[in-house]
């Protein structure tokens, strides 16, 4: 069956496309690009006003499936997932149990290819249990289709065991994504060292215990050539890093989150909403717009949401308890579209590279383009729809946004995921 | 009869409610002298005294202040709650809720929890320590030892030596003095100040010995030798020799200067036993006051809001 | 109420209260049978006052120091939980009312409680031999069942005029006014 989307601002920068246009798609790929297209049967989708992109990825969604399916699962992250305007996830493995066998990944995909709204990309642990010591079957996890290795939720401690890591994965040809925490650094911190810490009378968890890891990891990049990727950096010196090793060549890319682009630690006020409590936590305004100019230079490769659903139970105990996380999948285009396009800063081009090529790129996923031949993976954005993060309103089973409250401007309308609608007129439809 | 409802911190409190609490106090320090030392005035009120870190001394203080006027005063403490079979503190909140208190004294192990409680609970409540953020009531019964002792707070230059860190006694201490124009002085080695000391408010000092001759009190911490992650310092020998008040620093202050320490203390580390026995510590004042001054804010925070005019 | 408002009115002048604390000395040394045993206790801000005053009259009659204290009632009110005593002031008895007649002192007796409160401040010090009660003006409308032994003058009120008592130490005047139902001065 044939779709046409009739006359939005079709942008995709990998093919230097920004223009009002019509875009066919048939059989679920890409048939036609062009102004005034016609068919001779199908649907069409009138996009008048509308942004229609490269279907975004996030790069770094925690499913908690297994594990904590009262918090999310398949189902309902990859339907969140739709609702914020995205196509496809990368899921971390700290779930219960830790996603560190081939099993585990199998399992994920499965349950992707039957439940899920949107795709899914798994992404294994770099050690057994996470627990910083053997390595896990990274192999075993390969060859079932792990995009990559992480243990995110916590640094590699042990130097020798990271290089080891990334000896290793590098013949397969995927990438180490880098959660950088030196814990002896961080310690029992839970907001930033500094201003924050001292105010409030919480454990401060400085820049440095970032910065400290993400130069080792870069400088043990460069030693085994395995390519890296640095996972949401919260720090202007953690940029400043990457942008000297991107200027040395090194295969090394970055990701930020919206929490550490449009919060800082001014926002953990003395009511001590636990939705605040990050890891790495909220920094200073100084590096929010650090985390922002390597956004608009190239140095910062993607946005991507770290979405981490909690229980509501958990989330309202004391701030030194609560776990860390905000949720990020439904707010995530729109915190872009809002604090950054609307606001003037960028526009849609640099979105698309942000949140649709940037994480594809990063992680060595498969490319998406709006050309003819292309898989339809496409999400269209109303640039102009005003909304309010409310409780209610989420598709996770989780509400723990640091948002709430907030009014947006701009919303995913529709997503197509191989010329399927997943989210239409902003109602998940899968 | 305060700004506030609720005392979780030193922020809740205007000068004029730390005047008001001091002179208040007076009047309860003469009850105390007394014979009878009891009165009427909260009888058929409810004071519970939420206590889920244990802290003898400030939980005893507060309630014998709860009973001296009457209040009934009943201990939750960790030890004999749910807490340790792990009700949350939201859970104890609502149970407290239901049980209609009139006030609530929390202690507690982490930062901010009297304000979940606060959020959470229809009566006033008064923060008992929580975490290493603030002690607002050690604050005021310091206040108030300061002005019986010296005879004013304006202008008074106060060293606090030690754990800055990790003293929620200096948290609330800090602004305290501040908020009556005194001078706080924060004296410690750098890993034992927060990593931005300039957000206290407070001068910061690494030495206390140039310090000595400009200081009217010095305020001493307790130095926390249970501490999990070790020691910031090398040895307790050390740190008394470049931190510690003995009869040798104390000769170098201004001949009215005081001594003053939370308790309890750990003799001849952060303060010597001769010092600490001497007519110039006020550590037994201070106890003393501490009951004075949560009978003053027991009886600010729980009388009408209507002021009235007496009849 | 407003606008029905009655003009005040002067209750007793200083002339008269001056003659009626004399009176009042008189009538208490005479009921004691002289100053021995006596002390007198007056209720803050200008019960206390009085009292000073009573115990100059006393030792100009009879050449004896008699001890005055002054006794703060906030903390025996039974009404603290709805209204506040704004200012609490430190109670100072510097005698033990241990087997002495205490004599409480105030300006206005009105509803009984204020007397009520002081009696249980008292008692928190000592067991007197007996308690007295000698007040400036007497306006009626009791609540509880004390009457005064002393009264300056007797000044029938109703219960939504207010007497206003000002004396020299703490507003600058010997004065007792009542004033319109709606409190105007």
């Amino acid at each position: 069956m044939a779709l046409l989307l009739r006359g939005g601002r079709v942008v995709d920068p990998s093919v230097g496309l920004d223009e009002v246009c019509d875009v066919l798609i048939r059989d679920g790929l890409v048939v036609e690009v062009g102004v005034g297209l016609t068919m001779p049967k199908g649907e069409e989708v009138d996009c008048t006003g509308m942004v229609v992109m490269p279907g975004l990825v996030d790069a770094h969604t925690h499913l908690r499936e297994p594990g904590r399916e009262d918090e999310e699962t398949v189902a309902s992250g990859t339907r969140a997932a739709a609702a914020g305007g995205f196509t496809a996830v990368c899921a971390m493995p700290n779930t219960e149990p830790v996603a560190d066998e081939g099993a585990a990944v199998r399992f994920l995909l499965e349950k992707a290819e039957t439940e899920g709204a949107v795709r899914v990309h798994v992404i294994g642990a770099i050690t057994a249990k996470q627990e910083g010591r053997a390595l896990a079957e990274i192999g075993d996890m390969a060859s079932e289709g792990a995009v990559a290795f992480s243990d995110d939720g916590h640094g590699v401690a042990d130097a020798g065991t990271m290089r080891l890591a990334m000896d290793y994965i590098k013949r397969f040809g995927v990438p180490v994504v880098s959660h950088c925490e030196d814990t002896a650094l961080a310690g029992r911190g839970v907001v930033n060292e500094g201003v924050v810490s001292t105010r409030l009378g919480l454990p401060g968890w400085p820049a440095a215990a970032e910065e400290v890891q993400v130069a080792r990891d870069i400088r043990l990049a460069q030693l085994t050539g395995c390519p890296l990727h640095l996972a949401h950096l919260s720090t202007a010196g953690s940029v400043a890093l990457v942008r000297d090793a991107k200027s040395r060549g090194l295969g090394v890319t970055c990701e930020v989150t919206p929490h550490h682009l449009f919060l800082d630690e001014d926002d953990i006020t003395a009511a001590y909403d636990t939705n605040m409590k990050m890891n790495p936590p909220l920094r200073t305004a100084e590096d929010t717009a650090g985390l922002l100019a390597g956004l608009l230079d190239g140095t910062v490769d993607c946005i991507a949401t770290d979405h981490a659903p909690h229980a509501a139970h958990e989330k309202a105990l004391e701030f030194e308890l609560a776990p860390f996380g905000t949720t990020g999948l439904e707010t995530a285009l729109a915190l872009v579209a809002t604090h950054v396009v609307a606001a003037g800063t960028a526009d849609w081009p640099q979105v698309a590279q942000w949140m649709a090529h940037g994480p594809r790129a990063a992680l060595g996923l498969p490319e998406v383009r709006i050309e003819p031949g292309a898989v339809a993976d496409i999400t269209i954005v109303d640039p102009a729809q005003e909304w309010v993060v409310e409780p209610g309103g989420f598709v996770s089973k989780s509400r723990n946004s640091a948002f709430l409250g907030r009014t947006l401007t701009g919303r995913a309308r529709d997503v197509l995921i191989g010329g399927y609608f997943a989210l239409r007129s902003g109602k998940v439809v899968v | 009869m305060l700004s506030n409802k609720h005392i979780l911190g030193m922020d809740d409190l205007s000068a004029d409610d730390i005047a008001r609490i001091l002179e208040t106090a007076e009047s309860f320090a003469e009850v105390n002298t007394r014979r009878i030392k009891k009165l009427p005035t909260l009888r058929g009120l409810t004071v519970v005294n939420l206590f889920l870190e244990p802290s003898t001394r400030t939980r005893t203080s507060f309630e014998i202040a709860a009973k001296r006027l009457s209040a009934d005063a009943i201990n939750f403490s960790a030890s004999a709650s749910a807490t340790v079979k792990g009700e949350s503190l939201r859970d104890t909140a609502a149970t407290l809720a239901a049980m209609s208190c009139d006030l609530v004294v929390v202690r507690h192990k982490y930062a901010g929890a009297p304000r979940m409680l606060a959020e959470m609970m229809d009566c006033s409540v008064v923060n008992g320590g929580d975490g290493i953020h603030e002690h607002p009531t050690q604050a005021l019964l310091d206040l108030y030892t300061m002005k019986r002792a010296l005879g004013r707070l304006e202008g008074l230059r106060v060293g606090i030596v030690g754990d800055i860190s990790h003293s929620r006694v200096a948290g609330s201490l800090v602004p305290a003095l501040r908020k009556v124009g005194a001078t706080p002085v924060v004296i410690a080695p750098p890993t034992l100040l927060p990593s931005r000391p300039d957000v206290l408010g407070a001068e910061v000092a690494w030495d206390l010995d140039e310090q000595l001759a400009s200081l009217d009190v010095a305020y001493m911490l307790r130095v926390q030798m249970e501490r999990a992650d070790g020691m910031p310092f090398p040895s307790l020998r050390e740190y008394a020799r470049f931190y510690g008040m003995n009869a040798a620093r104390l000769a170098k202050m201004k001949p009215e200067a005081i001594v003053m320490h939370p308790g309890p203390m750990n003799r001849g580390v952060e303060i010597s036993a001769d010092v600490a026995d001497g007519d110039r510590s006020l550590v037994l004042t201070q106890v003393e006051s501490g009951v004075a001054v949560r009978m003053a804010v027991m009886y600010l925070l729980l009388g009408g809001a209507d002021s009235g005019v007496a009849a | 109420m407003s606008g029905s408002g009655k003009a005040k009115a002067v209750v007793l002048d200083d002339v008269a209260i001056d003659r009626a604390l004399t009176r009042i000395a008189h009538e208490l040394l005479e009921a004691n049978k002289g100053a021995e045993g006596l002390a007198l206790a007056g209720i803050v801000t200008r019960g206390a006052v009085l009292a000073q005053r009573l115990a100059t009259r006393i030792k100009e009659i009879e050449g004896t120091e008699v001890p005055v204290g002054t006794l703060d009632i906030s903390f025996y009110r039974d009404d603290v939980a709805t209204r506040l005593n704004p200012e609490v002031h430190r109670t100072d008895l510097p005698f033990d009312p241990d087997g002495r007649c205490v004599v409480l002192v105030d300006d206005v007796l009105f509803t009984g409680r204020t007397i009520r409160a002081a009696m249980d401040a008292l008692m928190d010090y000592g067991r007197p031999s007996c308690v007295r009660l000698a007040v400036l003006v007497d306006r009626g409308h009791r609540e509880l069942p004390i009457r005064a032994d002393y009264v300056g003058k007797n000044v029938p009120t109703s219960s939504r005029e207010q007497i206003k008592v000002r004396l020299l130490e703490t507003d600058g005047e010997d004065t007792v006014l009542i004033l319109g139902e709606d409190g105007e001065e």
